[in-house]
């Protein structure tokens, strides 16, 4: 069967003020609303998408953390995946051991494609699809703002510093997805009681061979700085006034 | 001593501007010997001028016809090879780099440090976490090696160097992939300064409304020599190119003076402007969050206050 493997990290919601902890031990996410990393939306619906086209048969959500992320992945069923895997685990998982843990789940999964986000809003780290692209000796196609499958290639528009680049590459491959790329379709009520029903399987990562390594120590949390507060002019010249004593008009 | 790999990002004629922000950067790690490597169809412009940055001391060059376009799956495996005889491999945290590194850092099952914005030790680094609503220091088991992403906001750049540094070509076992191939790029060129490397950037929101209306900015613009930027919901609704968006997904940009015109100043807005040295607001609602990071603010009409400037500037 032709799937797609989409991957589903739970996340601060982007709305949420971050706040670090006094004591400098991390962030604050006690009682904090948890979301689906929103590049993971877009990469879920670019999937659907696809599988409404008839270029694939299914759609298979992946999320990688604590038992919490069943309530993503059950977003994710609601939205249209056909199933899901938790691979549960409580420890801090870097993107090298994201990367391993997808990369032994494509090995037995066989998928067309995997969409992941080209960054998660938690860490901002943009490292996870690159590293599986790698691992599996597939290619890669990095913030993607369009998608075109013909055959056994994918033709994708990238967002890149000069402009829209334009790749093609063999397929399987991974593909990681920017803001443009898509708008996510809503979750519908009914759809939410359905997805009880579709099967949400849990795995542990030793299951798939990986055991999670801590490579980069967080040390210390601390919030940034804040800028001094600045000054009110009242009119267009107060401003010019302003600049130039900056020296900057 | 720390050996130091950094890729020399370019575009087939130019080195990157941002690579002599890595050296500065990679300057910081004690004791640091360091190499620039160029991978290309032609390297001889692009090395001559990686060899004149400050603090470089060598420049290698890896030749071969896939290289005309820089794609991460031909680079990685070449750069990895190479890798192997360094301590540390940087690049900057542009979407060349934040492309290429971390596939070259699975390769070598090594961490990579994304958007590195300060070196504490060799081993040692402070980054941004939450569109840069906290920053945290991570420490890499002495040994390892270390693979970064610059922040190259958070770097001047390194000068020009008198005495070039030696240039040296060098063959790598690794045959680059062939499953990616580069069709086309496409940007709305113009003769403005760059927005990433730009001194001054005026930049528009959504309250531009139209394409049209953005016009009054590039005016504006003209006249003081700046890079022209724009929100994501500008870009979004088609008013400004994507690669004008700024942000925490768009660029990082760090001028000396950023004026936005009709942006409330969402996070993920203020992620990409916080380290510019001043910052001017100009919105029609005085609760704007951008007030609150704005060294000067001023309440107003920009359909208004645009031309006024352009005409009291003059
Ligand atoms: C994952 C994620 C990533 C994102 N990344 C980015 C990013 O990289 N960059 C980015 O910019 N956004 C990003 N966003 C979007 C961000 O949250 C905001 O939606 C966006 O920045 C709003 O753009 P804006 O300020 O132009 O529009 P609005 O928020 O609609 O603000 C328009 C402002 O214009 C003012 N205004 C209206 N008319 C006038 C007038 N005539 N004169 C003066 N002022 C006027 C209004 O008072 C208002 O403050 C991201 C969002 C998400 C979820």
């Amino acid at each position: 069967m032709k799937r797609i493997l989409v991957a589903i990290k739970r996340v601060v919601d982007y709305n949420v003020r971050i706040r670090v902890k006094p004591d400098g031990s991390g962030v604050i996410t006690d009682g904090v609303k948890m979301s689906i990393n929103p590049f993971d939306e877009i990469a879920l619906e670019e999937a659907l998408r696809l599988k409404e086209k008839g270029i694939v048969e299914e759609v298979l959500a992946v999320s990688i953390g604590t038992a919490d992320c069943q309530q993503q992945l059950r977003t994710a069923l609601a939205m249209g995946a056909d199933r899901a895997i938790l691979v549960q685990t409580d420890a801090v998982i870097e993107p090298l051991d994201a990367a391993r843990i997808f990369r032994a789940l494509c090995e037995r999964e066989t998928p067309l494609l995997a969409i992941l986000g080209k960054q998660a809003i938690d860490d901002d780290c943009s490292q996870t699809g690159q590293m599986l692209a790698a691992l599996w000796g597939r290619p890669q196609a990095t913030f993607a703002s369009k998608v075109e499958i013909n055959g056994d290639v994918a033709r994708v528009t990238r967002e890149v510093d000069a402009g829209l680049e334009t790749i093609e590459v063999d397929l399987p491959a991974v593909i990681t997805t920017d803001l443009r790329l898509n708008e996510p379709r809503y979750v519908k009520l009914p759809d939410i009681m359905k997805a009880k029903k579709k099967p949400l399987d849990t795995l542990d990562p030793g299951a798939l061979g990986v055991t999670p390594v801590e490579r980069l120590k967080p040390v210390k949390f601390e919030p940034p700085p804040v800028r001094a507060k600045g000054v009110m002019v009242k009119d267009t010249q107060e401003l010019i006034d302003a600049l130039r004593r900056k020296g900057l008009a | 001593m720390n050996r130091i790999l950094i890729v020399g990002e370019h575009d087939g004629s130019r080195l990157n501007p941002a690579i002599a922000k890595c050296v500065t950067c990679a300057r910081g790690i004690p004791d640091a010997e360091i190499t620039i490597a160029v991978f290309a169809a032609d390297p001889t412009a692009v090395a001559a001028d990686a060899a004149t940055v400050a603090g470089v001391d060598r420049v290698v060059t890896v030749t071969h016809a896939i290289h005309s376009n820089a794609l991460a799956a031909a680079i990685a495996p070449q750069l990895a090879e190479l890798a192997a005889a360094y301590t540390h491999v940087f690049g900057p945290s542009t979407t060349f780099g934040k492309d290429l590194m971390p596939r070259v850092a699975a390769l070598l099952d090594a961490p990579q440090v994304s958007d590195l914005m300060a070196v504490e030790s060799a081993t040692r680094f402070r980054r941004p976490i939450y569109a840069s609503n906290a920053i945290t220091t991570v420490a890499a088991a002495e040994g390892s090696k270390i693979i970064a992403t610059v922040r190259i906001a958070s770097f001047e750049a390194a000068g020009v160097s008198v005495a070039p540094a030696p240039i040296e070509a060098v063959t790598v076992a690794a045959e680059p992939a062939t499953h990616t191939r580069f069709i086309s790029v496409s940007s709305a060129r113009s003769d403005r300064p760059d927005l990433q490397t730009a001194a001054k950037v005026v930049s528009g929101g959504r309250a531009l409304a139209s394409a049209d209306n953005f016009g009054i900015l590039f005016k504006l613009a003209d006249k003081m020599g700046a890079a022209v930027g724009a929100s994501r919901a500008a870009v979004d609704a088609g008013y400004a190119a994507n690669e004008m968006q700024v942000g925490q997904t768009g660029k990082i940009i760090s001028p000396d003076l950023y004026l936005a015109f009709g942006i409330s100043g969402a996070i993920q807005h203020l992620t990409g402007i916080k380290d510019a040295k001043t910052i001017v607001a100009i919105n029609k609602d005085p609760e704007a969050p951008i007030f609150e990071v704005a060294d000067i603010g001023l309440v107003g009409d920009l359909f208004q206050i645009v031309p006024e400037l352009d005409r009291l500037l003059g």
